[in-house]
Formats: C-alpha cells, sequence, structure tokens
C-alpha cells in the first residue's frame, strides 16, 4: 500500500506557496511594467536567478538569512515559538521560491500585452494607476496569468533542493513527495518510488496541458 | 467665448517617429458646446487630445479647463489623467471586454456615491444614449453604433468637465455617422461642457462644427464657422 501522505503534504505546500508567489508575484510583475523605474533589469534579474542557480545556493541563502541564529529567524522563533526552517514553513518557503519567477515572468508578459488605451480609459474615466491595474490590467491579462500560476504550482509540487536544504526531511512535517522518491530509492523501495514518480508525472502533465490551453486560447482575445 | 467653462491649451512638443520628425505648435481656446478639430490624418489631431487628457506630455504649454490649471510645465503642475476630469472617447473606443454595458458605463461614475447610486446613473446615461437593452450585454457583442453610443454613455456618465472625441464615427457607415452625429449635437448642445470633436471628415466637420480649428501639420491654419472655412477650398 502506497503512502500518501507526502502527496498530501506536497498538495498542502504547493498551494500555500503558490499563493505567496501569486500575491508577490503579481506585485512584480505591475512594478516591472511601470514605465519609469529605476533599474528594472536588476529586479528581472534577481527574480530570474532562482531558476538557473543550483538549489543548493538558493538554499545557502535562505539558511543565512533565516536560520535560527539570523535576525530574522530570531524573531519569527520569538513571535511564533518555533523557527521557520526545518518545519513546514520552510518548506512553503523553499516552493515558493521556485514558483515565483515563473508567476512573476508569465504575468508581466500577460500585462505588457494588454492594450495600453484600455488603462488610458480607465485613468480619464478617473481611476488612479492602482485602481486601473486591479481593474483593467489584472482581468485583461487572467489568461495569461492563470496560465504562469499553474505553471508555478507545478514547480512548488515539484522543488527538492532547497525543500532539503532548508526545511530538512521530517516525516509528516516537511517530507514532501519528491522527498519520499528519493528516501525510497535510497532505502531499496523500488515500488514505491515508481508510483510515486508516477503520480507526480500525471500530475505534472495535467498542470502544464492546463496551462498550454490557457494559453493558446489567450492568442484568441481576452 | 472667455467662458468659465472654456479649454484653453498651449502645448508644444516634438515626437521622433521612425523616419518622421512631428512638431506640434498650437493654441487653442475652446468654449461649451461643440468644437471641431478638423485636419489631414498627421495633423497631430489625436495627439492633442491626449495631451489634453493627460496620457501624453507635451515638452512646454499650459493647459486650464473651467479655471483650473490642468498643466503648466513651467510651474511644474501635470495633474494626472485621473485628476484632470476629462473624458476621451477613442477612436478604437476601447470598452472594456470584461464588463458588460452597465459596468463599462457605471466605470467612470464619481465613486463618492454608494454602488445602487452609481449604476442607477450608469443605466440613465444607457438610456439616453438609447442602449439601455444592452445593459447585460458585453462589448464583443455590439454592433459599431452601439458600441459608440456605450462609449459615449461611458464618457458622460464620468461627469467629465471636458468631453473629447477622436474620430468618433470612423468606423461607421456614412449613414449611421450623420445619424449619430446629430443626435450627439442635440446632446452636446444641452451640456455646459466644451466638446472637442476631431475628424479628418470633411462632410462631418462642415455639418456639426460651428466653432472649427483648421489644422495642418502641427500648426493651427484657421479657426472660424466651418461653414465658411469648409467653403472657400470647393
Amino acid at each position: 500500500m502506497i503512502d500518501l501522505e507526502p502527496l498530501a503534504l506536497s498538495f498542502e505546500v504547493a498551494a500555500i506557496a503558490t499563493c505567496l508567489a501569486t500575491v508577490l508575484g503579481l506585485a512584480l510583475a505591475g512594478l516591472l511594467t511601470l514605465p519609469r523605474i529605476w533599474g528594472r533589469e536588476l529586479i528581472d534579474a534577481a527574480i530570474t536567478a532562482p531558476m538557473v542557480l543550483p538549489p543548493t545556493v538558493l538554499g545557502y541563502y535562505l539558511l543565512v538569512l533565516l536560520g535560527r541564529e539570523s535576525a530574522i529567524g530570531r524573531t519569527f522563533e520569538a513571535v511564533f515559538g518555533s523557527p521557520i526552517v526545518f518545519s513546514r514553513g520552510g518548506a512553503v518557503l523553499a516552493a515558493a521560491i521556485g514558483a515565483l519567477p515563473l508567476i512573476t515572468r508569465a504575468s508581466r508578459a500577460a500585462l505588457e500585452g494588454v492594450d495600453a488605451r484600455f488603462v488610458a480609459a480607465a485613468r480619464t474615466l478617473g481611476a488612479g494607476s492602482l485602481r486601473a491595474f486591479l481593474s483593467v490590467s489584472l482581468p485583461l491579462a487572467r489568461r495569461g496569468i492563470a496560465a504562469g500560476v499553474l505553471l508555478g504550482f507545478a514547480r512548488a509540487l515539484g522543488d527538492f533542493g532547497v525543500t532539503l536544504m532548508v526545511a530538512g526531511n521530517i516525516p509528516g512535517q516537511t517530507r514532501t513527495a519528491s522527498l519520499a522518491i528519493y528516501d525510497a530509492v535510497l532505502s531499496g523501495r523500488d515500488a514505491d518510488a515508481t508510483h510515486l514518480a508516477l503520480i507526480m508525472t500525471a500530475l505534472a502533465m495535467t498542470v502544464l496541458i492546463g496551462a498550454g490551453y490557457l494559453m493558446q486560447r489567450r492568442q484568441g482575445g481576452i | 467665448m472667455a467662458s468659465e467653462l472654456a479649454l484653453s491649451a498651449q502645448i508644444r512638443m516634438q515626437r521622433v517617429a521612425p523616419g518622421a520628425r512631428f512638431e506640434l505648435d498650437v493654441q487653442l481656446e475652446l468654449g461649451p458646446g461643440l468644437n471641431v478639430l478638423f485636419g489631414p490624418s498627421g495633423a497631430g489631431k489625436s495627439t492633442i487630445l491626449a495631451v489634453i487628457a493627460g496620457i501624453l506630455r507635451p515638452e512646454a504649454g499650459r493647459i486650464s479647463l473651467a479655471g483650473r490649471t490642468l498643466l503648466d510645465v513651467t510651474k511644474r503642475v501635470d495633474l494626472p489623467p485621473e485628476q484632470r476630469h476629462v473624458a476621451l472617447v477613442f477612436q478604437s473606443l476601447a470598452l472594456f471586454p470584461h464588463l458588460d454595458a452597465l459596468g463599462n458605463a457605471a466605470y467612470g461614475v464619481p465613486r463618492g456615491l454608494a454602488k445602487r447610486e452609481r449604476l442607477e446613473r450608469a443605466r440613465s446615461w444607457l438610456t439616453r444614449m438609447r442602449v439601455a437593452h444592452l445593459a447585460t450585454r458585453y462589448p464583443s457583442s455590439f454592433s459599431g453604433g452601439e458600441a459608440q453610443r456605450v462609449a459615449l454613455a461611458r464618457a458622460l456618465a464620468s461627469e467629465p468637465s471636458a468631453l473629447l472625441l477622436d474620430e468618433p464615427f470612423s468606423a461607421l457607415d456614412q449613414s449611421l455617422a450623420s445619424e449619430l452625429a446629430l443626435e450627439l449635437t442635440e446632446h452636446m448642445a444641452a451640456l455646459p461642457l466644451p466638446v472637442v470633436l476631431v475628424t479628418h471628415d470633411r462632410n462631418l466637420a462642415r455639418r456639426l462644427g460651428k466653432n472649427l480649428t483648421l489644422l495642418r501639420a502641427g500648426r493651427v491654419e484657421q479657426t472660424g464657422l466651418a461653414r465658411e472655412l469648409l467653403a472657400e477650398r470647393d
């Protein structure tokens, strides 16, 4: 009988991480589409870096930034009574960092594809730039954003390296499906590894097909 | 015509488009009622509207509307579009495709009101533009004339101090365009605000414009009565 706990945990972690990354990603994408913004390429590069940096590098930064000796880590522990690292929160952060660049890049592209005249019309009708963004740009870019969110979710679901470094491999707490596969292989439980691998593949394919469908529809209009 | 409601604009700007440099240098005094800006394409008509609405920023200039300064480059005054109370109807209309006609018309209704009141005002403008039956339909299903009417209702529902119309009838066939144009002039006569209509259609300009400004290559060539200005050239 296959142990479903890591899968359920993966879902929970990825769902929370995707929500976090979506809110932050949309804000960053909106910022990057402003006509005048200082250091656009630098911000863009910093957001994209997690896609190309080794997971160990990212994990190391997170440990330095959030570890129990760091200022943020100590504050968090003082307020919430437990550390961020080597906890479910750490796993969520690790997954969110993987999802963020995908969501931000897709949202930025979708927002830049919105006809500037719609935004200009909103502004002349009395909407400030924030209201125009929320009520016109976001809804018109929704397909591209949704595709990015799906990709981000798929990425969050599959994170391995950063999770291992920042959150460890604690059963029921941080042992997500990708870590459970690693465990199963190391301890010779080949059937478990195969089952989990197949389920993860099926999930990823489903999400990618959904994202592709959204992208395609977007080209036909709104 | 130096009315308290008037729109006065002095604009100087250069735009470098691929392969062409364009220079605009105009001074306009536009009173309440319908004003027509007429000229060939490339004369700077649409640019003037975008500058007045606050979408484009000129190098030099001053714009005031109903006693308020909207722009004064030397004094570093530059109100953002949402504070100008200038409604602009684009040539493409730019109706929001994700909102129905009522949602579009309600978008610009002043925010201070309760939601029900805002929708009520939007509905009454749809009725005045004779498109109340479209309230729950989306722009993709509108005919050219219907889209035009909804766009006008949306602009007027925002209670602007000036209404700018950029080639508003260019997408319509001749008979529909003149029907709408006539109806519009009736509405405009009743509204105490400057309406600026841009067109390169000579017939339309002659029929509509008592007050006509003739533009060419970024300069005001003549101002006066449409009948006289445009008759001379026939």
